[in-house]
């Protein structure tokens, strides 16, 4: 399954990807509209230390803990994609803590998770996050 | 292959699953007590302020069972099984065959002796859907509430509630709240949170004595109340087992492969005691994620595969009126604390490792340590104090970094 | 004297409906021109800082930015202009040479732009490369003056050694240091998937690119530096440079600050310590002293590469050129004063050297009315910017161009013309890794190849048009050329008619 893979090598901590990130949870057709004046909450996000650089969203592990973890069970493999179903997410976190990678967080207005879905939703076939990334830090891969 | 299942929640959903993973067509039956779809038990109290819903709270969708090949037996209780017989005989008579058993009975509300208990009439437990929508036809906005244990279920049950009655109170032998997961600080933190939402504690005491309408505690002090609610713990189901002659200790004693001590007979969930990899104990380990995890392993197990679940922890993640605290491991060790009035951290170290945290309203990333937790990550593979500052996987060695990143694990 | 020395030439305009103060601009600016003033949450910019490179404007992901030319004007004057003002501003307050980089930016002519291409009517038909075979491929080295035979009769191989080019264009010369390693990947990396050869410049040849030698033109300076036996025998091909486009007559400098472990490591220099190049070989007075290292490299590769010297189009290039011809040099390149460079002293950058046109059209005629035409392939560089000016310098007498500046540009430059800072933006004219980081030669090697691709289809569509089939038959075919708005005297030195003749 292709999956999104980071390389740190060349990933030059423009932040970009979390920018796209955000704006493609919008529905607005313009980024300055979108996001102007607002504080971003990106499924996506990029640490920075030094020269070291690299950005991390959901693996899509295959042993998911967040999801044998979620207690509700809004949380679920779909062909090989974590899914959520915010819906049905209480926000009780027990996914934060359960994912080693740090890629589930709080969304928006707190009171559920949110996580990185591969832009499923947007049908592009390829996630925002790679699609913008200015030097290919960010791919989207079948690495077995 | 026949496979049974007992018990409808976290373990017996996680079973299903994990046998499927490799057995797609026998059969497989589970008993449950609860004329119940399979739902999530810790959403009752999100049941009650409205949060959920009967169909939202449901733990796997409406398809479930017959998309699994499942035939549910609700409500049947199981009264017995003969291992040498292979069979679990229900309460209605009725025999079910078996080869691979798993026992997912969970546990029952504690309730300990108190004087004049039987004089209350609006006395309830909070561990059920029942056990909620009981609670619910009583529930009126000029009603009084005294909750037995300030513990998580206790704690979560007043939140449930909170903006339906007139007023909680809640008592504990413990000096502080969620005395199980939360050290004096990080509970006197949520504490002064609550008791601005309005609640009022009465720590390091008891009800000595009920009479009707009225608690009269150790210092003598009266509380009069409308509903009472007993949250004072659980207690492993561990009877099926116990009668068969299964290993009991605290729970139903489990190895890695999540056999009991009865031949084709695995247990999990609440019901268990198993290794916690943090403190190197044996513990009841009753969390929604340590009994799914268990429950599929034990179904992977069933099926013929080979799992082991052997890096359980305690883990808690909960939420308390717009308050969140994870916890995780075993609080033991060298103490790293943080409190900046708004945010709480502390983490335990020992043996160059971390072996549990308590974070209180600094969830992000939280699962970075839970990892190093459950995996016993050396420390001193790390940038700790980064890592304490600012959970990241900045903190791990480059190598390290890029096997976690750059493949599938 | 004043606060400051003089307002900045180039503004940062931001639009401030558009920014969303994502930061992209404060964390790509190597110059640190944008900071966040977090409290009000609202961008700033410092422009005195800035170089006008383009790297935030084009990261900008709503386009709330832009640099423009400051219009704060001195009072007018055709004699002291703004940029003549200003310089003098800045050495009165420091004292210094003012260093510069990239090419000669002035208003000279630019010959390219008044030459015209013909193409067939009616007689002579034109030809579809898309349809009809289409000759790109050029050798370079000396060709055997006349067949020769053994004494049984037999043809003789006396053919020097060539270099083989899928199309007649390389990338030129640009060292180890003065620009990244990222960048010398991406170069030798298209080198080798096109066919075609990138140079090393003078810096010597770090270790990883050995494997791309057959794609490689070492090149020997008056520094000597990072050469050594093996180096010699890396590439496919040696250049002895005598002289640069952009700063003929003077050495070079690379600062010590470019001088990395690895840079220090390939150069064999002292890490941190200045690599400064003499203006002159030491060991080079005359045309004979030349010969003598043209063999001695050749001794040193058994005679299986060619040598290529370079020189700077300087006033006399064409009895220089007829010089080189004759001291055993296989291949002659010359590089015009619009050659780039990492650093440069402004006035050398500016003033000195003559268009490569000229020089071309000079050479080309003086070795063919010299007869030794054959024994040297010629290759020009110093101001190509398109295959239109690849078309017309092979027409004037070339048999292949080099791209330094053209192939930066596909790489990310934007000539800012800060190279000798060593902050380049886009990762190119710098050592330092966070910089270095952003190009990928991933990106960097597929943008060059695309580049020549696209050149090489528009090579053939020109030739077509003139019915030509191979460069073969463009080389040196001065009829297929005619001046626009040229005088008596450059259309005489360029070999061409004026339009309408």
């Amino acid at each position: 399954m292709k999956r999104v893979y980071v390389n740190e090598k060349w990933c030059l901590g423009c932040h970009l990807c979390e920018y796209y990130c955000a704006f493609t949870q919008t529905d607005k057709t313009d980024m300055a509209y979108a996001l102007r004046g607002r504080k971003i909450f990106p499924m996506i996000s990029v640490e920075d230390s030094g020269a070291v650089h690299f950005a991390v969203n959901c693996r899509h592990c295959a042993e998911p803990l967040c999801v044998k973890g979620c207690i509700t069970g809004a949380l679920s493999i779909q062909d090989g994609v974590v899914r959520l179903d915010q819906e049905r997410c209480i926000g009780c976190f027990t996914c934060i803590l359960s994912c080693p990678y740090g890629a589930i967080s709080p969304a928006e207005d707190g009171h559920a998770v949110q996580k990185c879905e591969l832009c499923l939703s947007t049908n592009e076939g390829v996630p925002q996050c790679v699609k913008n990334c200015p030097n290919a830090a960010i791919v989207f891969e079948d690495r077995g | 292959m026949k496979y049974v299942i007992i018990g409808n929640s976290a373990a017996g959903i996680g079973c299903v699953e994990g046998i499927r993973q490799t057995d797609k067509d026998s059969e497989i039956i589970i008993i449950s007590d609860e004329p119940y779809h399979t739902y999530s038990r810790p959403l009752i109290s999100y049941l009650l302020c409205g949060k959920t819903n009967e169909q939202a709270m449901k733990y796997r969708g409406d398809s479930f069972y017959t998309e699994n090949n499942v035939t549910l037996l609700a409500p049947e209780r199981a009264a017995s099984i003969d291992v040498s017989g292979k069979t679990v005989l229900l309460e209605s008579g009725k025999t079910i065959p078996y080869d691979k058993l798993l026992i997912g009975t969970g546990s029952s509300p504690l309730i300990p002796p108190m004087n004049g208990l039987d004089t209350v009439t609006n006395k309830f437990t909070f561990m059920s859907l029942d056990d909620a929508k009981a609670l619910e036809r009583v529930l009126e906005a000029d009603r009084r509430v005294l909750i037995i244990g300030a513990g998580l279920i206790g704690l979560k049950c007043a939140e449930g509630i909170m903006d339906r009655v007139k007023s909680i109170e809640a008592v504990d032998l413990a000096p502080r709240v969620l005395s199980s997961i939360l050290d004096d600080t990080g509970a006197g933190i949520i504490q002064r949170h609550l008791e601005k939402k309005g609640l009022i504690f009465h720590l390091n005491q008891r009800v000595d004595m009920f009479d009707k309408n009225r608690a009269i505690l150790k210092d003598g002090a009266h509380i009069q109340f409308d509903i009472l609610i007993l949250a004072v713990g659980v207690r492993p189901s561990v009877g099926l087992v116990k009668d068969a002659g299964g290993e009991i200790g605290r729970a139903i004693k489990i190895n890695a492969q999540m056999e009991t001590s009865l031949s084709d007979v695995y247990a999990a969930g609440d019901c268990t005691e198993s290794l916690d990899v943090s403190s190197r104990e044996n513990k009841v380990m009753a969390l929604l994620p340590n009994a799914y995890m268990q429950g599929e392993c034990a179904g992977v197990n069933m099926a013929g595969g080979s799992k082991a679940f052997d890096n359980a922890i305690p883990l808690n993640a909960i939420g308390f009126l717009g308050s969140h605290v994870l916890t995780a491991g075993t609080y033991a060790g060298e103490v790293h604390t943080e409190y900046s009035g708004k945010i709480y951290k502390k983490f335990f170290c020992a043996d160059n490792r971390l072996s549990g945290f308590i974070l209180i309203d600094c969830v992000e990333k939280a699962g970075i340590y839970t990892n190093l937790v459950r995996t016993r990550t050396p420390l001193d593979t790390l940038d700790t104090e980064l890592l304490f500052r600012r959970p990241g996987l900045i903190a791990f060695m480059g190598v390290e970094r890029k096997a976690m990143l750059g493949g599938v694990r | 004297m004043a606060a400051f020395d003089f307002y900045p030439d180039y503004e940062v305009v931001r639009n401030l409906d558009r920014c969303i103060v994502c930061r992209v601009c404060e964390r790509q600016c190597a110059n640190g021109v944008h900071s966040c003033l977090e409290e009000k949450n609202v961008m700033l910019a410092d422009d005195s800082q800035c170089v006008d490179c383009q790297r935030c404007v084009l990261l900008c992901p709503t386009r709330a930015l832009k640099i423009v030319k400051s219009d704060n004007t001195y009072k007018q004057n055709d004699n002291w202009g703004k940029k003549a003002i200003n310089e003098l501003i800045i050495q009165a307050s420091t004292g210094s040479v003012l260093l510069s980089s990239m090419g000669n930016p002035e208003t000279y002519p630019i010959y390219f732009d008044k030459l015209v291409i013909n193409a067939s009517q009616v007689t002579n038909p034109s030809i579809d490369p898309l349809r009809e075979p289409m000759e790109t491929r050029v050798y370079l080295g000396a060709k055997p003056a006349a067949v020769e035979r053994d004494d049984r009769g037999r043809i003789k191989n006396n053919l020097p050694p060539q270099l083989k080019l899928s199309m007649p264009m390389m990338f030129s010369a640009m060292s180890y240091g003065s620009i990244s390693y990222n960048a010398h990947e991406s170069l030798a990396r298209a080198a080798a998937e096109l066919g075609i050869y990138y140079n090393t410049g003078e810096g010597g040849l770090h270790e990883d690119f050995y494997r791309y030698g057959a794609n490689t033109i070492v090149q020997v300076a008056s520094g000597r530096f990072g050469v050594h036996k093996d180096y010699l025998n890396a590439g496919s091909a040696i250049e002895i440079k005598m002289g640069q486009g952009a700063k003929p007559g003077i050495g070079g400098h690379l600062p010590g600050r470019k001088i990395v472990a690895d840079v220090s490591r390939t150069r064999m220099t002292p890490e941190g310590a200045d690599a400064i190049s003499p203006a002159p070989h030491h060991d080079i007075y005359s045309i004979e002293d030349l010969s003598q290292l043209v063999y001695s490299l050749k001794e040193a590769t058994e005679y299986k590469k060619p040598v290529i010297v370079k020189i700077a189009a300087v006033h006399n290039v064409a009895a220089i050129a007829s010089g080189i011809a004759r001291s055993g040099a296989d291949i002659i390149s010359i590089d015009g004063f619009r050659g780039g460079t990492g650093a440069a002293p402004t006035r050398i950058r500016d003033n000195v050297g003559i268009p490569i046109e000229l020089a071309l059209a000079s050479v080309d005629s003086r070795l063919r009315n010299e007869g030794i035409r054959d024994r040297v392939s010629v290759v020009v560089s110093g101001g190509i910017r398109s295959s239109a000016d690849v078309v017309k310098a092979i027409a004037l007498g070339a048999d292949c161009v080099y791209l330094g500046t053209a192939a930066l540009l596909a790489l990310g430059c934007h000539l800012c013309r800060a190279c000798q800072a060593g902050k380049c933006n886009w990762g190119i004219a710098t050592q330092e890794l966070e910089l270095v980081k952003r190009l990928n030669p991933d990106i960097g090697y597929k943008r060059l190849i695309n580049l020549m691709r696209a050149w090489k289809h528009e090579i053939e569509e020109m030739m077509g048009g003139m019915g030509i089939n191979s460069i073969e038959s463009l080389k040196g075919n001065r009829l297929m050329l005619r001046g626009v708005g040229l005088n008596e005297k450059e259309l005489e030195v360029l070999g061409v008619k004026h339009a309408g003749q």
